[in-house]
């Protein structure tokens, strides 16, 4: 047992909270407010290698490990979490699948620039009638001679707008038992018949770009199937295993974000004439919220340590996910009622905080979907 | 060009300090490169991509220095060297690292040292100018600009917030003022290929020096935290009466006119 980080890995973390406690935390609000895509900042981001973390240097990343690509999640969404949000996405989802499932050709010409920050990526599963039930995929695919023609509609896609490429899936026939079969493309954003708008107004993570995806009659070359063409459904699960424990470090940096704006507020702010941290209703809401950020901040940990030593980490990432996700909505509406009228206000970023972190418990597979891949895992 | 940079690991002013019984609480303390020292590691990056040459990081501390010191490699110096004190059993001040520095810079071939101005901790701007003194070298303190051409050199010095030019040769020593440059980020590529850079660790003994004879020549007497500000004061009624008041209070209170 060993609770103590590498230097890589405190390095990287002061890096990354360096950098975002600079060129992040002060635009954050407006962001929010405008609903600005942080195009620039994501230049920066990819200069300082924080976009190929978990990537090894010939693919263009930084050959870190899952646990330094958590850290720096949980230190950018701490002073944003609708930049984690894409941050988090464009590296666990936009980047990874092509580096567990690609070819060396496609890691070649769409990983490494991805990984060396080059450009986004994102991934393409959502659909208007098909969320939780991924199963239920309406998009499909038929090889015609050297293409894949590619018709369908995905909604709420993360980062697809700023992206070079996005991983789309899409039916391609169904089983002997009448089942789906479904695989994954890389698509390039430029592909014609492929329209991407973003006409959503969301509650938080606004800072985040999320897009709606229309396929028609979109021709990519057959090598772009990614992974065994049967097998799109298993792949994106794994995808996802790794997604959860970058969404729940994102979690727990909004948790701890809208945490420290409590505790410094509450040791501040005076009523009858001492200051508020001195009462016990108080504190005991302080207490209760630094603890589950670190028992959240501990699973996370956790998971990720269990994927970098190539154990099965599937269960542990939703506990992660799960726990994180719900402790750190109880977190920022803990702090927002420290706050009490002033958390209220826009001014004071905690209303922002549980805007942005009620999201956790909703992308990347809801609360419910997690507490079903955890009763799978216990075998029921 | 070899390029040679004093550094120091400090705690992080920013961060709430504590003192107990005179002694910095270094369990809840955030430890950092001095932040005059970045500049100072930044410049040695920027003249050795311009100029050639290593830059190698000397420090004196323990091996918890290690941490800052493979951050500067991380920035992209090329070696760094930890003089550890873990065994040394004097006290140790300000005279004891300049001259374990001084001893370990006569044995190499140095073009340009560079420290910072001062470090945030106890703001004594001692070590690098006696560093200077030891080796026989020209020194600058706060610069703000640094070109090298051959042996020459041009630099500008903040003085008191105006510009002081200068020429003047190497080898050379100079300690890094704010707005000298901006220190970049360790990129994860870097921080990766620090893992692997060379980091030496020496003693006193290695340099062959004698404890007692750069034991300490100060002796700290006590640490405290500066006084709580106290609340202020609102002066009321007319202008000529709070003009008047303001002035009264300067004068007898503060005692500054």
């Amino acid at each position: 047992m060993d609770f103590e980080l590498t230097n890589e890995q405190k390095m990287t973390r002061d890096m990354v909270r360096e950098f975002a406690e600079q060129e992040i935390a002060p635009h954050a609000r407006e962001w929010d407010e405008k609903a600005i895509f942080p195009e620039e900042t994501f230049k920066q981001m990819g200069e300082l290698g924080l976009l190929g973390i978990p990537f090894p240097e010939k693919y263009g990343g930084s050959g870190g490990d899952t646990i330094s690509y958590a850290l720096a999640v949980e230190e950018i969404g701490k002073a944003c979490g609708g930049t984690g949000l894409s941050y988090a996405a464009a590296v666990s989802l936009g980047a990874s699948p092509i580096y567990y499932f690609g070819t060396e050709e496609q890691k070649e010409e769409h990983l490494v620039p991805l990984a060396s920050g080059k450009a986004l990526g994102s991934f393409g599963l959502t659909e208007p009638n098909a969320g939780s039930d991924a199963g239920g995929t309406q998009t499909k695919a038929y090889l015609d001679g050297d293409e894949y023609v590619i018709n369908g509609e995905k909604c709420w896609i993360t980062n697809a707008q700023y992206a070079r490429t996005v991983i789309v899936t899409a039916v391609t026939g169904k089983t002997e038992k009448g089942k789906n079969i479904i695989s994954a493309f890389i698509v390039p954003t430029d592909t014609p018949g492929f329209k991407i708008t973003s006409p959503y107004d969301k509650m938080g993570v606004r800072a985040s770009n999320t897009s709606e995806l229309i396929l028609e009659d979109v021709r990519v070359p057959k090598e772009n199937i990614l992974g065994d063409p049967k097998k799109g459904f298993s792949q994106f699960l794994y995808t996802l295993d790794g997604g959860r424990i970058s969404i729940a470090a994102l979690a727990v940096g909004i948790a701890q974000a809208a945490f420290n704006k409590a505790l410094a507020y509450a040791k501040e702010r005076k009523q009858f004439g001492q200051p508020i941290s001195s009462f016990q209703a108080i504190q005991f809401k302080l207490a209760d919220m630094a603890m589950e950020i670190e028992l959240a901040r501990n699973m996370v940990l956790k998971a990720a340590w269990l994927k970098d030593n190539d154990k099965p980490f599937t269960k542990e990432s939703a506990f992660a996910k799960l726990y994180a996700s719900e402790m750190a909505t109880r977190v920022c509406n803990q702090a927002l009622q420290i706050h009490g009228g002033y958390g209220y206000m826009k001014e004071y970023e905690v209303e922002r905080m549980l805007r942005d972190t009620k999201l956790m418990e909703i992308g990347e597979g809801t609360s419910e979907i997690q507490r079903l891949v955890i009763a799978r895992q216990l075998g029921c | 060009m070899n390029i040679f940079v004093l550094m120091k690991r400090t705690f992080d002013t920013e961060e709430k300090i504590v003192i107990n019984d005179g002694v910095v609480d270094e369990e809840g303390a955030e430890f950092i490169i001095n932040p005059y020292d970045e500049y100072a590691i930044e410049e040695a990056i920027v003249l050795r991509d311009e100029h050639g040459g290593e830059v190698t990081v000397v420090t004196v501390g323990d091996e918890e220095a290690e941490k800052e010191l493979r951050t500067a490699l991380a920035m992209g110096a090329d070696k760094a060297v930890l003089i550890d004190m873990e065994d040394f059993d004097e006290e140790i001040d300000h005279f004891t690292v300049a001259e374990a520095l001084t001893a370990y810079l006569k044995e190499q071939d140095y073009d340009i040292i560079l420290g910072g101005n001062v470090a945030v901790d106890d703001g004594a701007g001692q070590v690098a100018p006696r560093v200077a003194e030891g080796l026989g070298i020209n020194q600058v303190t706060t610069i703000t600009g640094i070109q090298v051409d051959g042996e020459k050199v041009e630099i500008e010095r903040d003085v008191e917030g105006d510009v002081e030019k200068i020429e003047t040769s190497l080898p050379l020593l100079v300690t890094c003022q704010q707005g000298l440059n901006e220190p970049r980020y360790p990129s994860l590529p870097g921080i990766m290929k620090a893992k692997k850079k060379p980091l030496d660790t020496l003693d006193i003994d290695d340099l062959d020096l004698d404890e007692e004879e750069i034991a300490a020549k100060t002796k700290t007497l006590d640490k405290y935290l500066p006084p709580e500000k106290g609340a202020g004061k609102v002066l009321e009624g007319e202008i000529d009466e709070q003009v008047n008041e303001l002035v009264s209070l300067l004068k007898n209170e503060a005692k500054v006119i």
